[in-house]
């Protein structure tokens, strides 16, 4: 049992006041970030980035994965209580468990949500301590044909497992690898579609890319829609407790769920959001037992699957980014400029060279579900008093915190400027159905996977077929080319619109 | 001929030109081979693919039927904007512009612009309400950002702080 040797270490890194400080911090902008909607991890995450230049990196990290799976705890709250989904992951929990607040049974479904995530993050971090370690054993003999055949891999499957227009997201992809081009080129020196401006030299700041499409351009798209109707079930959370029933119940989803959301959270284009998904789906799928509320009408399967779901998605989609570099989502995008900034560069070495980093993060993640199990049971009425906060206040404060946040990764107003394009940006593709996630992933494996074309041909001298003939390399492409071909059957086309349809 | 899906029409154009702007811009770089990749290579290569994606995705909205045309709808001018233009506004009056002659006149005035102007995208102007807002704000922001986080961030204009 050697990993759970390294848990201990994780535990001992974790458990120092500094790192609990931030672990908590985290959790609680997390939740505070969950329950309110109109603003989503990817924006806070871009904010609170330059906050933490001055912090060790296992803080920094710390804090900025609370922020992630804080934001899975906090969204079932407003997804409950206010008929809105808090957080995107929560659309689904919005259908039946606004129903059995409606019935008065709001207590019981927030403890089924805060149950089903503790237990799921628990697993979510117990796979990521127990699978980590091989994929990271078996990362480190990948050269760069194989690296770049996984990025591939890794793009295509963000936009398969994606809603929408698969042609219109691929180029998203592609887009955004070509920001990311922007710069000095690493191997010969040449600055590249800099245009003489010398902040650009070093590449656009992927901060302001993030906070601009998700920050503002999310921000202008909520404002101009009319302001809905917001009906809170305050007065009604009392009686947090489940019935026996409830428990009979929910168990089993909850473990269906967390066993869903912790393999989808592995796949590329994966996560929380898809999770939820999924989850919801095979749930309604099941047969109702005798004398069970039916699905969208107060189910509490219907709570319980998708917000365990969610939160051990959000866990396991660590993996890829801690074992292999890759990031498989916006969120974990993010993560890789957070760990480039400290000098990390996110990839097998990581356990290798940076254990304590790895398994404190991972020590820290049980710890943070403890304290949001805390935080979300208890301390609801702090959250529920939050919700009456009008959208007219908080979008001004977001979009400070943007600008104040994009202004400190420099010191420089050139950041402020471009944010304001990006913003520009973000809107645009908002209104044309263009889905930003792709082109945040894009562009941040953009200078690798130039980096790994590059020099796989430098080692075959120019031959292409470099990436087919290595046998591992053949096969990550060739399951890239078989999920582009999957999902351009008619079959899967249908089920694929259904899945993020609801009815 | 009648675009039969706007979004993708208009999404599919905005492709294309990004594409060829950039592979138009690549072919200044040094190009190279495939065993030799010059910096123009991988831009040229996206560029060209980004353009024929963007005609493709053209294609299928000028020919594919699509239900109500999927129009684009009317563009949210004032919270754009309102949005962007207290963006600016807050980077201007923090750090000036020299090339204008513009100083900086500090955090606390860049955040009563920025929030006054923000809120004004969200409707009519409610004057109190967004000074007891813009004054929160500057207080806690001044607090948290330059007291607590030390980040460099000017307080008050140069000209009063010296």
């Amino acid at each position: 049992m050697d990993w759970l040797q390294h848990l201990a270490t994780g535990f001992g890194v974790a458990f120092t006041a500094q790192n609990l400080l931030y672990c908590f911090i985290g959790c609680l902008l997390g939740t505070l970030i969950g329950v309110l909607p109109g603003i989503g991890p990817v924006a806070t995450i871009a904010m609170l980035l330059p906050a933490t230049y001055a912090l060790p990196p296992v803080a920094a990290l710390i804090m900025l994965a609370g922020i992630y799976y804080g934001a899975q705890y906090g969204g079932s709250t407003t997804a409950i209580l206010v008929n809105l989904p808090g957080e995107s992951s929560s659309v689904v929990t919005v259908i039946d468990g606004y129903q059995m607040a409606r019935a008065g049974r709001a207590g019981p479904a927030l403890a089924a949500a805060g149950i089903g995530s503790f237990f799921a993050g628990c697993a979510g971090t117990l796979i990521l301590a127990a699978f980590a370690p091989p994929l990271a054993e078996m990362a480190i003999h990948f050269g760069p044909a194989e690296y770049f055949s996984l990025m591939v891999l890794g793009l295509i499957g963000a936009v398969v497992l994606a809603s929408g227009s698969l042609l219109k997201a691929v180029g998203m992809i592609v887009l955004g690898l070509l920001l990311g081009v922007v710069g000095t080129d690493v191997n010969s020196g040449t600055v590249r579609f800099a245009f003489d401006v010398p902040e650009l030299i070093d590449g656009i700041g992927f901060v302001a890319i993030a906070m601009g499409v998700f920050g503002y351009g999310e921000i202008i798209a909520n404002l101009s829609r009319p302001e809905e109707e917001r009906e809170v079930f305050s007065a009604k959370v009392q009686g947090l407790m489940p019935t026996r029933e409830d428990f009979r119940r929910m168990t089993p989803a909850i473990l269906r769920g967390t066993a869903l959301g912790s393999v989808l959270g592995v796949l590329p284009g994966g996560g929380a959001l898809l999770a939820a998904f999924a989850a919801y789906t095979v749930e309604k799928k099941t047969r109702l037992h005798p004398g069970e509320v039916p699905f969208g009408k107060g189910n509490i399967r219907g709570v319980a699957s998708p917000e365990s779901a969610n939160n051990a998605g959000s866990q396991t989609s660590f993996i890829p980014l801690l074992t292999l570099g890759i990031p498989p989502n916006a969120v974990m995008a993010l993560m890789v400029g957070a760990m480039t900034i400290h000098d990390i560069q996110p990839g097998p070495q990581v356990l290798t060279h940076n254990p304590e980093l790895f398994w404190g993060l991972v020590a820290s993640m049980w710890i943070g579900n403890l304290m949001l199990v805390v935080l979300n049971l208890p301390l609801i009425g702090i959250w529920i008093k939050l919700l009456s906060v009008p959208y007219r206040w908080l979008f001004p404060s977001i979009v400070l915190f943007c600008a104040i946040g994009v202004y400190t990764t420099n010191n420089n107003s050139f950041d402020v400027w471009m944010v304001g394009a990006f913003g520009l940006a973000g809107y645009v593709f908002h209104k044309l159905g263009m889905e930003p996630a792709p082109l945040l992933l894009g562009f941040i494996l953009g200078p690798m996977m130039e980096e790994y074309l590059r020099r796989a041909l430098l080692l075959s001298r120019g031959d292409w077929s470099v990436f087919v003939t290595r046998p591992l390399s053949a096969g990550l492409l060739a399951a890239a080319a078989l999920l582009l071909v999957l999902v351009l059957l008619p079959a899967v086309k249908q089920t694929r619109q259904d899945a993020f349809t609801e009815d | 001929m009648r675009v039969k899906n706007q979004k993708d029409f208009l999404a599919g154009l905005l492709f294309m030109a990004v594409g060829l702007a950039f592979a138009w811009g690549a072919t200044h770089y040094p190009i190279g081979r495939g065993a030799h990749m010059g910096p123009g290579y991988f831009p040229l290569v996206l560029g060209g693919l980004l353009a024929f994606i963007g005609a493709l995705v053209v294609f299928k909205a000028a020919v594919i039927q699509t239900e109500g045309g999927n129009k684009v709808g009317p563009w949210a001018w004032r919270p754009l904007l309102c949005i962007l233009g207290a963006n600016f506004a807050f980077g201007i009056l923090l750090a000036g512009l020299p090339g204008l002659g513009i100083p900086s006149l500090g955090l606390v005035a860049a955040i009563y612009a920025l929030t006054f102007i923000a809120s004004l995208a969200s409707g009519p102007l409610r004057f109190k309400e967004v000074f007891v807002l813009a004054s929160v704000l500057a207080a806690g922001s001044s607090l948290a950002f330059v007291e607590l986080l030390q980040l460099q961030l000017p307080l008050w204009p140069a000209f009063v702080a010296g």
